[in-house]
């Protein structure tokens, strides 16, 4: 006997939902087991993180706060993954999206509801141009695009350092490094207690499903994904599909920077994108690069966030704890895909050596 | 000892970590598989050994489970890549994330907290004879603690294991094109296999020489880093293990200058992106030129043997 794997035609999608609730309760079953070795009760810990995030005004108020950012990238992400294009640099793209939203935002007179805008723009234009730096790279040379994202990632950040600790130094602050907030009147406005990055994050959840859907540009870019060859066989312009593609990509990015800096951290700093970037990578994934299901799954990271940073005041236990429920969620969808692309088949050793190739 | 015996000596110690991450990921990638969790792997290694150390006040043991720590998270990795197919980016990246959160949660309890008095003296110099008498260079690097050798050791029998032995030979192959390897009978998966889970042990051993030798506390930014500056100096010295070791050294020495050396604040932040901006040049330019080597062909991409 021996095991062969046979490639599935398309799953429907009831059975592809089945599949990956399964994983999400077996991940969870095996954070369960960590955490009954760190002497923790599971249940109470599953429920602290829920109520903690979902239960209450104010809960879910910065349960999607922190859900804004996440969604906004992650649908950033999401064109590109189409496209077969391995952006994982939204980090970088959202800090140096906020950068140009700093320009105008701390540095120019500018202020209102033109001034918002205004800014919102040039953290697109900033972020879009970063991602920009690496497709045309890609069409033009064929250099990696996964590497270069992730390089540039990091080159933004010593960016932002160094106009938080040198260039960008406000005098105001007594010696102390850091920018000087973003002021009032240039925060995007609130509604429902919330910053109108929700209304901007769900315009655009309709924005990408259309775009997918329904535009020139979005069929493109899923040709590309599907085959470069076949794309450029039958006429497609694919360097230009793959240009515009990958700025657009950057420049909403740049736009989930430019709201972060300037609306819930009220200032350019290292930390302010709270790896809402690299946790879009994640959700986008999981979310199988569907606009709807990138805005619903990154609430529930988001909550999870939420929740863990409040059972540190009940439980013993760091919030990290999310990132270990992130990760082990993350594995087991991964794992679970395989069901999804292979079906297993018990195989007898006596047939004929034709039959070992399906 | 003299300033430049220290400095060069000091270079060395801020390397190791670099180098083992480094070797570790070459071994990884020159199998096909692209594994992005270096930086989480090296935590795990980092918190594996250093709660081994401050409860057992075993050095050796402490090292054997970084090295293991180190290596689990390559098993996560691997079974995913390679039994299950998955995404080799995605995958990678969850590692990062995990070996995060497994560090920042189970070392909690320990910040701030030292290698036990005892443990401490194996990162003592032991000077090897004759060698470390040559002047200011003998006693930087002849005069080194005993895992600093071992880890030099380790990247020269991966150059030897890659470059002088069938196996390592066959290995390269299924890098290259697993499905050539697999029609001359190379067990592809066991390849893979094996040098993803050693390439993870080797990054939780550069985690270890992090919290034992290096810092040596737990700290939760133990690492910051280090594991994307190792998958950069991977594409520096050309999926090499010697080079890797030049590599290490050029990128250890960046990392500590801008504390040795009397340099404007601007010139610092620029020094700290070098490792980055230097990587990107290097991959501009291999991709330029194609005639260079732009690392093993299959990488990134899951083998299915029935496609074949």
């Amino acid at each position: 006997m021996s095991l062969q794997l046979i490639k599935r035609g398309r799953v429907a999608l009831k059975n592809q939902i089945i599949i990956k609730l399964a994983a999400v309760v077996m991940a969870f079953a095996a954070i369960a087991v960590f955490l009954l070795f760190m002497k923790q009760n599971p249940l109470l810990v599953y429920k602290e993180i829920f109520t903690g995030s979902l239960s209450g005004a104010y809960n879910i108020r910065q349960t999607i706060t922190k859900a804004i950012p996440i969604c906004i990238c992650g649908l950033g992400l999401s064109i590109a993954y189409k496209m077969n294009f391995w952006n994982i640099g939204a980090e970088g793209q959202m800090m140096i999206g906020a950068i140009g939203a700093s320009i105008i935002g701390i540095f120019s007179p500018l202020s209102g509801p033109v001034g918002i805008v205004i800014m919102c723009l040039m953290g697109m234009i900033f972020g879009g141009a970063w991602a920009f730096l690496t497709a045309f790279f890609k069409v033009k040379w064929g250099t990696n695009e996964t590497i270069l994202t992730l390089m540039l990632n990091y080159i933004a950040l010593k960016i932002v350092t160094y106009l938080q600790y040198v260039a960008w130094k406000d005098p105001a602050a007594m010696g102390f490094p850091k920018i000087a907030d973003f002021p009032s009147e240039i925060r995007l406005p609130s509604i429902f207690g919330i910053n109108i990055g929700w209304l901007i994050a769900i315009t655009l959840t309709v924005i990408i499903y259309l775009y997918m859907k329904k535009s020139k540009l979005g069929y493109e870019a899923a040709v590309i994904g599907n085959s470069e060859a076949t794309a450029k066989y039958i006429g497609m312009n694919t360097t230009k599909t793959i240009l515009i593609t990958i700025f657009i990509s950057g420049a909403i990015c740049g736009l989930a920077g430019a709201i972060q800096a300037s609306t819930v951290n009220r200032t350019l700093s290292t930390d302010f994108t709270q790896n809402a970037g690299n946790l879009a990578i994640i959700v986008a994934w999981v979310a199988n690069l569907h606009p709807i299901l990138i805005a619903v799954i990154s609430v529930l990271f988001a909550a999870l966030i939420q929740g863990s940073d409040t059972i540190q005041m009940s439980f013993a236990i760091s919030p990290a704890i999310s990132e270990i429920i992130q990760a082990t969620v993350l594995f087991f969808v991964l794992g679970s895909e395989f069901f999804l692309k292979f079906r297993i088949k018990m195989r007898k050793h006596t047939g004929s050596k034709e039959e070992v190739k399906a | 000892m003299s300033f430049a015996t220290e400095f060069i000596s000091m270079i060395i110690v801020a390397s190791i970590p670099l180098l083992l991450a480094t070797v570790g990921e070459i071994l990884s990638q020159k199998v096909g598989n692209m594994n992005l969790g270096v930086e989480g792997m090296m935590l795990l290694g980092a918190i594996g050994s250093f709660l081994t150390v401050y409860t057992t006040k075993n050095f050796f043991l402490g090292v054997l489970v970084g090295f293991l720590s180190g290596l689990a998270g390559a098993l996560i990795y691997g079974f995913l890549t390679i039994s299950l197919r998955a995404n080799q980016v995605v995958t990678g990246l969850a590692l990062t994330t995990f070996g995060t959160g497994v560090a920042t949660v189970l070392g909690a309890d320990v910040i701030g907290e030292s290698v036990a008095e005892g443990v401490s003296k194996w990162s003592a110099s032991i000077p090897i004879p004759l060698l470390s008498k040559i002047p200011v260079i003998g006693p930087a690097v002849f005069s080194q603690n005993i895992f600093t050798y071992f880890a030099y050791i380790l990247a020269i029998l991966a150059g030897v294991y890659l470059y002088k032995t069938t196996f390592g030979l066959n290995s390269t192959a299924v890098g290259e094109d697993p499905a050539v390897a697999d029609a001359s009978s190379i067990n592809v998966s066991r390849h893979k296999y094996v040098l993803t889970l050693i390439g993870g042990g080797f990054a939780g051993l550069g985690g270890a020489y992090m919290s034992l030798i290096y810092v040596p506390s737990w700290t939760k930014d133990i690492i910051t880093g280090r594991g994307w500056i190792a998958v950069a100096l991977v594409i520096f010295a050309k999926w090499n293990p010697y080079y890797a070791i030049l590599g290490a050294t050029v990128f250890g020495g960046l990392s500590i200058l801008s504390a040795w050396t009397n340099l404007s604040q601007s010139m610092t932040y620029i020094i700290d992106a070098l490792p980055y901006l230097v990587t990107v040049i290097v991959l501009i330019f291999a991709s330029i030129s194609k005639s260079r080597k732009t690392g093993p062909k299959s990488l990134g991409v899951a083998y299915f043997k029935e496609e074949r």
